[in-house]
């Protein structure tokens, strides 16, 4: 019966070797022709260079689109923590008429596909006559993100009991002091993962971008408009190098301040 | 008793890989040997981590020993699988399959046993019967009150008929009042299928009230094996006297040995007690372990009585339905509880706080145990 | 209910009125641009005198579902083992699996028509060991290709619910089966299977609902064999211009994942869906 254990451990373990070879396997490749002295990019490796991310420091254009995923990215991900915020605190403190019925509503961004929502903002502003820029997609990212905060602070809201927050207004406090001075902190980590998680999509968000970005570009919309060109790919691969290593490190942040904010006991779902 | 041995741990040991900081549970059992017969009620019983579940976890194939034999049915288990094992379980939280209704539940067992539908339906049918859940049987068990899940589980044991029944504090989640009568329902199935039955709780009076023999574990070891009464009234030392039931343990220290009687100094005075076979030399700290209602008092009147006798003052009396529990200051700053029958307090046994009493018993109530 | 209003109002706003206007424009006519006022059910014949349209919509479905497939298929092994074998470092070992799905999308996609192409690394490599005889461009341009990368792009996110469903089964119903006679296998079948099944379904919405609408990913590495009904409705608002039979075609989409979700939603909780993200 051991044996069996360990065999059956083993092939797990050889499975979830092969599985993860599999998953970094195309990453590392394009780490690699980052560094490959060719237009190229093809095997065998002509030698090293970092021609690529020398260039990188120049190309305008790029680093222009780069600014505007970070403006745009910041600028969704605040409001989607304000209007996500509030609206996980509703839901978990207070039994209201239509509960149920706001979180399926809130919630059903979640199940759309982003090209349908895409096209549906794009008609909504022709309708309307706005003209598409930058914050017109990040009045999309915000769609996207709300439900995604929502739950993450739900969850952390559903780990500390609400007794605290009672405990606070029977001491005196009113009901903003302790909104302000118990829910909000006690929250914290899981509103920064919640901001961190949202920015990341931001950052990386193609589809509603390429609909709603107007003349601007944001960065995925700079390299899908790249990727056709093959002089500008290991430009593009040394590009995805940098945002790969940044984007990982700010995730594991986001993801270790999640595990924090949900604390030992365990996320619940939300019923 | 000359019945044959159902279940046999010789020398088993089980150590567990040091815990984690916080989770300081001893769970590892340490040279356990136990001998339960067929046909026997048998409970292990001690505080929680004492080793009890692993004990029963050892039996149903879900540990290995790390040394020892578990013998089961005559024969060697250690290497059998859980499903190979003729044992059943029942849960401590039920572990009742949240997927599949009570028949489902029921008849888990005889499906991968292979056995025939229509004998499935009829034995799962019996074993709903035996524990009065016949009409529960398309429910889920979410829909089931703790009890009804409770008999949910011990018919999905049942009704595989396994030659051994091991019932993981089975009623730790009812409520007291579902308790007591979980208890004399377990007991009226024992007797009534027959077959030998493992029980472990922490607690005494349940043990008390359904066992043939209880084994007292602590600390990974077994302390005492013996029927309830020898238990209550014959604790082999301090911790089984004071887990089992409640009693008064005063210091003592041997004067003299003499043949089957030592002499002690205790309580501020001095008595005479059988030795018990415990070997033990003048000038030698021991215990005496005495039951609250075995010690009568009696207003001081200076005379001498037969057996045990010490003085002392009455400190607090407190009612507690039958009977009324009376603290005593012994002269020598111990304190002893003694129980008078609430009845008997309105009358000749009305004491006060600060009356001036001798506490006494006859030779045979106090039991001497070694430090 | 003021803590509620503004996230409220902003979903109102900007996801469901936009949906609504969206549907009425499926029926005014088509003009090359922007479409015009005029009420016009020219979008509806179009789509159903026009067989290729429903025909991509269902190879997209079908390619929605072999992706959910397989992904799942790769992930509950990964899952199975995180959870019952790998012990305390369980959750750092599925952090590293999901650690690559946390780079840019398109360039994930991106190195996945590097290995695939006829200059490509798989090639190469195939010519290398011996096995081929000249580069071909095996499986690049083709509904293949479509269907690796978008299962290389969906795993990690397949190996979430299903990891967390089976984390949440609790040990004594194993041993519970085991003890009533089940052998490791049938304890599988009967118990672990069926009480992970809300972590897969959770794990078929999370794959195929963005699958289904997926139009980057063929646009990348699908040639014209892997044009998928993402792209259709794309390609109403940026070539063909004819915005009123976009919308239609997205609101056939919209029915057919809200009527999935409806339908499923009895099984499992929607919320969880996204609790992943």
């Amino acid at each position: 019966m051991a044996e069996a254990r360990v065999a059956a451990r083993w092939a797990g373990a050889g499975y979830y070797a092969l599985l993860a070879l599999f998953l970094y396997m195309p990453i590392f490749l394009l780490i690699v022709f980052s560094f490959n002295d060719s237009v190229i990019l093809a095997f065998p490796l002509k030698g090293f260079t970092l021609e690529w991310y020398h260039e990188l420091l120049q190309a305008e254009e790029l680093l222009a689109s780069i600014k505007n995923s970070l403006l745009v990215g910041f600028l969704a991900s605040a409001v989607s923590l304000a209007l996500g915020t509030l609206a996980a605190i509703a839901i978990m403190r207070f039994r209201f008429r239509g509960r149920d019925t706001f979180l399926s509503f809130a919630s059903l961004p979640l199940v759309i596909p982003y090209v349908v929502l895409g096209v549906a903002l794009l008609i909504l502003f022709s309708a309307l006559g706005i003209d598409l820029y930058l914050w017109t997609v990040a009045i999309g990212h915000v769609v996207i993100n709300v439900p995604y905060v929502m739950l993450i602070v739900a969850a952390r809201l559903a780990g500390f009991q609400a007794n605290l927050e009672e405990a606070a207004m029977d001491l005196g406090a009113t009901y903003w002091v302790t909104l302000t001075k118990v829910t909000l902190p006690l929250s914290a980590p899981a509103l920064v993962a919640a901001f961190l998680s949202s920015f990341t999509t931001s950052f990386d968000e193609f589809t509603l971008a390429f609909f709603l970005a107007g003349t601007q570009n944001t960065l995925p919309v700079y390299l899908y408009s790249q990727l056709r060109f093959p002089s500008r790919l290991p430009l593009a691969v040394s590009l995805a190098a940098v945002v790969m290593v940044v984007s990982i490190l700010i995730l594991l942040l986001s993801e270790w301040l999640r595990r924090i904010g949900a604390g030992a006991s365990k996320t619940k779902g939300i019923k | 008793m000359n019945a044959e041995s159902s279940v046999r741990l010789v020398n088993v040991t089980k150590q567990f890989p040091v815990p984690e900081k916080g989770q300081a549970d001893v769970r590892a059992v340490e040279d356990i040997s136990l001998d339960i017969r067929e046909g026997e009620f048998f409970t292990l019983l001690g505080p929680s981590g004492c080793g009890k579940t692993t004990t029963l976890r050892l039996i149903a194939g879900f540990e290995t020993p790390d040394s020892g034999m578990v013998i089961i049915g005559g024969q060697v288990a250690n290497e059998l699988a859980p499903y190979q094992r003729p044992v059943n379980t029942v849960f401590q939280n039920y572990a009742l399959f949240p997927h599949l209704t009570v028949e489902q539940n029921v008849a888990f067992g005889l499906k991968v046993k292979r056995i025939p539908v229509p004998e499935q339906e009829q034995r799962v049918n019996e074993a709903l019967e035996l524990v009065q859940m016949g009409a529960y049987g398309r429910r889920r068990p979410s829909q089931l009150s703790g009890g009804q899940q409770q008999r949910v589980a011990l018919a999905r044991a049942l009704v595989n008929r396994p030659a051994v029944l091991l019932l993981d504090e089975p009623l730790g989640a009812l409520d007291l009042r579902l308790r007591k009568d979980m208890q004399y329902e377990l007991k009226r199935l024992q007797v009534e299928v027959g077959i030998t039955f493992i029980y472990v709780t922490h607690d005494q009076e349940e043990a008390l009230t359904m066992s043939d023999r209880i084994a007292v574990m602590n600390q990974g070891e077994v302390l005492q094996i013996g029927s309830p009464s020898e238990i209550y009234d014959q604790p082999v030392d301090r911790f089984v006297a004071s887990f089992i039931g409640d009693t008064n343990l005063l210091n003592a220290q041997v004067v003299s040995v003499k043949n089957g009687h030592v002499r002690l100094q205790m309580g501020g005075g001095e008595v005479e007690l059988p030795r018990n076979g415990r070997e033990v030399t003048a000038g030698q700290g021991v215990t005496v372990a005495i039951r609250p209602e075995k010690l009568r008092i009696l207003r001081s009147d200076g005379k001498p009585k037969r057996g045990i006798q010490l003085h002392g003052q009455i400190r607090e009396t407190i009612f507690a339905g039958p009977d009324t529990r009376h603290l005593v200051n012994l002269e020598n700053g111990e304190r002893l509880v003694v129980l008078i029958r609430s009845k008997d307090v309105a009358g000749k046994q009305h004491f006060e706080p600060g009356d001036a009493v001798e506490v006494s018993c006859d030779s045979s109530g106090p039991r001497l145990l070694l430090q | 209910m003021f803590l509620l209003s503004p996230p409220a109002l902003t979903l109102l706003v900007f996801f469901f009125v936009p949906l609504v206007i969206m549907a009425s424009y499926t029926v005014r006519e088509g003009t090359f641009g922007v479409a015009s006022r005029t009420f016009s059910l020219d979008s509806f014949r179009t789509l159903t005198e026009n067989p290729g349209f429903l025909r991509l919509l269902k190879d997209s479905m079908v390619l929605s579902l072999q992706t959910s497939f397989f992904a799942i298929l790769l992930a509950y092994p990964v899952a199975y083992f995180l959870v019952f074998h790998a012990g305390k470092r369980r959750m750092s070992l599925l952090t590293l699996l999901i650690v690559p799905a946390w780079t840019s999308y398109l360039l994930r996609i991106l190195a996945w028509k590097l290995i695939l192409g006829s200059n490509g690394v798989l090639n190469y490599t195939l010519l290398n060991l011996g096995w081929i005889d000249e580069g071909v461009p095996i499986f690049l341009y083709s509904r293949t290709a479509v269907l690796i990368t978008l299962v290389y792009v969906w795993v990690p996110f397949a190996a979430l619910p299903i990891f967390s469903s089976l984390e949440r089964i609790q040990r004594h119903l194993l041993e519970a089966a085991s003890d009533l006679g089940a052998k490791p296998w049938e304890s599988f079948l009967r118990v672990t299977l069926p009480l992970s099944f809300p972590g897969i379904l959770a794990a078929f919405f999370f794959v195929s609902i963005p699958t289904v609408g997926e139009w980057v990913t063929p646009t990348l590495v699908g040639g014209v064999d892997g044009i998928m009904y993402g792209n259709l409705i794309q390609d109403q608002f940026s070539r063909a211009l004819n915005w009123p039979m976009g919308a239609l075609l997205s609101m056939v989409l919209l029915v057919i994942v809200l009527v999935a979700v409806m339908v499923f939603n009895r099984f499992v909780n929607i919320t969880e869906v996204g609790a992943y993200g």
